[in-house]
């Protein structure tokens, strides 16, 4: 399948990402530049981790106003598969594809550590090449991961089971001590109402080799091939518009 | 015309103070130092030109007391890439690649204004590494911080760390590996040394040397502002007194996501192959970035600084050309490229301006507003300030009056080692930075050295930076050698095989006979330690100064080290792996603890330094190497600080916590010595006892001891000849003492 990702001023895991999809998984992958407007042929843009314009303001707040988010956001709107990594969920949530916001870590510091999350939802097109209830190894290095919504709102995305990821220990338990950043209800990453935009803290492109950390990313990135390659031409949008029937 | 230019003079600007020896004092010059100025222009300098020279001849930029001594370095080898000069040294590290990398330190401005100091010092450092073409794949960092108790302690340690880790993960570069220790020397001076190191293809190199008459000068980056004027001169290159404060405003602000742009553009362009020349405008800015690359090319500049991007108006030629304001690069282009250049600046949003041209004539010649404002020959500014051959002496020897023993059990003396913030885990520091983004960070912090594998390759890079300043203080040349050592073997505990050095040289007034004395007897412990390792010393730093009313430093020469691993997975790593795994003590000589950590925690004093035998540590570093190439040994994890009894207890603390070990015998030797002595080389392996015979093979003229073995339940057991189970401890509770060791310290009710 094909993979855009989408390079900001300050982008920083953009390459990381394409060695990942194209050097390890064998995709064909490219680079989309911030000021283009046009996706190309893509069948998924992702969104990496990074500072994107310095985040010297909000997270994410500057980018949304990037020429090549209007196309993202139609393309997110016509079904079209959207990752957020990081940064890239932080875009997200400022562009209102997701719901919630992305705040300052309880610590009040910077975090990078390798981290456990248990799938909450397999499925989905992030990811139904896990098991329900799977704990995946994933690095977090963020400083603004700290995941907040209405709670009316969170009731609400729980029950449709937007919440994909949740911060556990290594044996899939929820408790205070590994929910990294202070999320509420522990969330590490949601789906829109969808199920077509998927925004994530952790880093599944950091975790696709044994060598460097381990291979638990894979499972989100081949979730996304697998649900594109089911997908029919003419039936290309079959997840997107069952929900929305 | 040309008769006009030659009679032209440089002009005083009105409301510029008059130029005399109390300006040039006050500017930080001797008044030999003045005189030679006015020799060399055969005139009285303007201000603006005084002030140029003030910071161009000032410790910072000349290395006027240091450079004598520095040429004894050894700087050759069959990797050395790149001659002197440059702003860093590179090494062939394989499959065509070279290695560039270099430590600098940004100590006063981190005391002064911890965040920006520490944040400007990691932007900094990357720019001397991108300049050479290099693409910045990892840093590191040495930093000292006063006692943990000290009032000011807590403050600096936060901002410190906040700023390394706000610059350098914003800019994309993982911070991969470093060393934190406290003590009470530091507290009225603290030390941050950063590191980086980058990755290009041989024939990518760039130079900073001028060619070509006529080729323009073009200034990329932020815009010019008033910070950092005289961070050089003033702040770097004087003590600290109680108004060390008010000189806050000579820090710099630094502003990551431009150096992003910058890395990215700047390595974009030199693809181009538009540059001639490229070079950071770090400490004195425009001024030496430009007489600097004019000097080495035996050529002249000329600069219009009307065309200077300038952050706010009003700013005097003095200002623009002091200025050290962050994130500028200076670079000479091939002539009729600039519309090129100026493309793929503009790509990444940063201004390419042309702000001067290359000249014939060996001038450093400056216009403002149509004026002539300075016109000096280049060599006088980039080569000719003076060098010194200061007086240097051995301090009087003073008496010991601590205690001379270990008054507490080995087990205690254990536990409150771990707890110790020197002794104990740093993670409170390094999870605060991003250590894995680039993808190559096979070993982050917390090992006895990172590895980065080098991508499309079987080889991988592996880093480590050290330094013993309370060895140093005790012999200056021991302490040294033993740091180059120390690092060399940290890199050979991983299976790499330590190919270069780069060291930042930390040290007191240099004007005072005893810390002259220490550094000229570092310099000499580094180059013969250099030399025993076939280890050359790629780049340096010097770091004078550091004192505060008086009182200076130990003597902190850090040591970084290159290891180039073959074959990544011949790699090693410091957790036991197997129950029933022989364990082994491999050691150059006895342990002392003289310098240690347990020596400084229990008030002892006195007694020498571990002897320092480098043939021996060149045949242990050897025998690591060759032992992790046959792949004879499972672990491998060096004697650091707290000594042997800390070691094993580290080498159990493995994320699954299963294992633990039994020692039977311990090393010959008093018992607080072997337990938690510190200075000589000590390495705990772990390896298949079948093949024990093999591996003793290995490392001839070196003690080797077994000692005990893995078992298969989480405690640490240590016999001692004679007594039985001298330690026994669960080693979920040691780990947990030493994870803790800082952010318990840190805790807001603590």
């Amino acid at each position: 399948m094909r993979w855009g990702v989408v390079r900001f001023p300050g982008s920083l895991d953009d390459t990381d990402a394409l060695w990942a999809l194209g050097r390890v998984m064998g995709q064909e992958a490219r680079a989309l530049w911030h000021k283009d407007e046009d996706l190309g042929d893509v069948q998924c843009v992702v969104l990496p981790g990074g500072f994107s314009y310095g985040d010297y303001l909000r997270c994410g707040a500057i980018a949304r106003f990037a020429p090549i988010m209007k196309s993202v956001v139609r393309f997110a709107d016509a079904g079209g598969l959207v990752l957020g990594i990081c940064n890239g969920f932080q875009i997200l949530c400022e562009a209102h594809l997701l719901p919630g916001a992305l705040m300052r870590n309880r610590s009040l510091a910077f975090v990078c550590e390798r981290v456990h999350v248990r799938v909450e939802n397999a499925a989905t097109p992030f990811t139904c090449a896990a098991r329900q209830g799977e704990v995946l190894r994933l690095p977090i290095k963020h400083g603004e991961g700290l995941y907040v919504a209405p709670e009316q709102e969170l009731r609400a995305m729980e029950e449709r089971g937007q919440v994909l990821l949740r911060y556990t220990d290594s044996s899939g338990r929820e408790c205070d001590a590994a929910n990294p950043n202070g999320s509420m209800r522990a969330i590490a990453g949601v789906a829109n109402e969808t199920f077509n935009v998927f925004g994530l803290m952790p880093h599944p492109e950091h975790a696709v080799e044994a060598a460097l950390g381990g291979e638990d990313g894979l499972k989100i990135f081949r979730s996304i091939a697998m649900s594109i390659e089911g997908r029919r031409p003419g039936a290309s949008t079959a997840a997107a518009s069952s929900t929305a029937a | 015309m040309t008769v006009h230019r030659n009679a032209e003079m440089p002009i005083a600007l009105p409301d510029e103070p008059a130029v005399g020896l109390e300006q040039a004092r006050a500017h930080g010059l001797t008044e030999d130092e003045y005189r030679a100025i006015e020799r060399a222009l055969a005139r009285t300098p303007t201000f603006t030109e005084l002030g140029v020279f003030s910071v161009m001849w000032s410790e910072h930029c000349s290395y006027k007391s240091s450079r004598r001594h520095l040429r004894m370095m050894p700087n050759a080898g069959p990797r050395v890439v790149g001659g002197p000069g440059e702003n860093a040294g590179a090494l062939e590290v394989g499959d065509g690649w070279v290695a560039v990398f270099k430590i600098e330190s940004h100590n006063h401005p981190s005391f002064v204004e911890p965040y920006q100091g520490a944040a400007t010092g990691v932007g900094g450092i990357l720019r001397d590494i991108f300049t050479m073409g290099a693409r910045p794949i990892a840093s590191m960092d040495s930093l000292k911080f006063g006692a943990f108790d000290h009032p000011r302690t807590r403050y600096l340690l936060g901002g410190v760390v906040a700023g390394i880790g706000g610059y350098g993960n914003c800019v994309g570069v993982p911070t991969v590996a470093g060393e934190t220790m406290f003590d009470a020397a530091y507290n009225g001076n603290i030390l941050v040394n950063a590191f980086c190191l980058g990755l290009a293809r041989r024939d990518e190199l760039q130079s900073a040397r001028a060619r070509g008459v006529g080729n323009p000068v073009i200034y990329v980056g932020s815009a010019t502002g008033r910070d950092g004027i005289h961070g050089a001169s003033l702040l770097a290159s004087a003590e600290f007194d109680a108004a060390s404060e008010t000189k806050r405003p000579t820090v710099q602000v630094g502003d990551p996501f431009t150096e992003k742009l910058l890395i990215e553009a700047c390595l974009e362009a030199m693809r181009s192959g538009a540059i001639v020349a490229i070079q950071d405008m770090g400490a004195a800015g425009l001024t030496s970035s430009s007489s600097e690359m004019a000097a080495r090319g035996q050529l002249g500049i000329e600069l219009d600084l009307d065309r200077v991007p300038l952050r706010e108006t009003g700013l005097t030629p003095y200002e623009i050309l002091l200025s050290e304001s962050q994130e500028r690069m200076l670079l000479v282009a091939e002539r009729g490229r600039e519309a090129d250049l100026a493309a793929i600046f503009a790509r990444w949003d940063l201004h390419a301006m042309v702000i001067g041209r290359v000249t014939d004539d060996r001038r450093w010649r400056v216009r403002w507003r149509g004026q002539l404002v300075a016109d000096i020959p280049v060599e006088a500014l980039a080569d000719h300030a003076p060098i010194y051959d200061r007086p240097a002496r051995p301090p009087k020897r003073c008496e010991s009056r601590g205690a001379s023993q270990l008054t507490v059990s080995p087990a205690q003396a254990l536990r409150r080692l771990l707890d110790s913030p020197n002794v104990g885990s740093k993670r409170w520091v390094y999870r605060q930075y991003d250590s894995i983004v680039l993808g190559n960070t096979v070993a982050g912090p917390g090992g006895d050295a990172a590895v980065l594998r080098i991508k499309d390759s079987r080889r991988a890079l592996a880093l480590k930076v050290d330094s013993n300043p309370r060895a140093c203080a005790i012999d200056p040349y021991v302490g040294a050698a033993a740091t180059v050592v120390e690092a060399a073997r940290n890199v050979a505990c991983v299976g790499a095989r330590p190919v270069g050095l780069t060291n930042c040289l930390n040290y007191g007034n240099p004007e005072r006979p005893e810390i002259m004395w220490q550094f000229v007897r570092g310099v000499e412990g580094i180059r013969d330690a250099a030399l025993a390792l076939e280890t050359p010393v790629v780049s340096g730093n010097v770091s004078f100064y550091n004192e505060t009313e008086g009182r200076a430093i130990p003597p902190t020469p850090a040591i970084a080290m290159l290891g180039v691993l073959e074959d990544l997975s011949r790699r090693v790593s410091h957790h036991f792996k197997r129950a029933g795994d022989a364990v082994v003590a491999l050691r150059t000589a006895p342990a002392r603890l003289a310098g240690s950590e347990c020596a400084a925690m229990f008030g002892i004093e006195g007694g020498e330094l571990a002897a320092l035998d480098l043939r021996r540590e060149r045949a242990l570093i050897d025998g690591l190497v060759a032992a992790a190439d046959r792949g004879l040994i499972k672990s491998a994890h060096d004697a650091g600080e707290g000594g042997l009894a800390v070691t094993l207890a580290e080498c159990c603390f493995s994320p699954d916590g299963a294992l633990g070990v039994e020692i039977e015998r311990m090393p010959d030797g008093d018992e607080a010595e072997v337990f938690f002595g510190e200075g000589a080389s000590t390495v705990v392996i772990s390896a298949d006892p079948d093949r024990m015979e093999e591996l003793r093979g290995l490392f001839g003229g070196i003690e080797f001891i077994p000692i005990g073995r893995v078992i298969d339940a989480p405690r640490l057991r240590i016999a001692n000849t004679g007594s039985a189970n001298t330690i026994d401890e669960d080693v979920r509770e040691l780990r947990q003492i030493h994870e803790q060791a800082i952010s318990r310290r840190l805790a807001p009710h603590g």
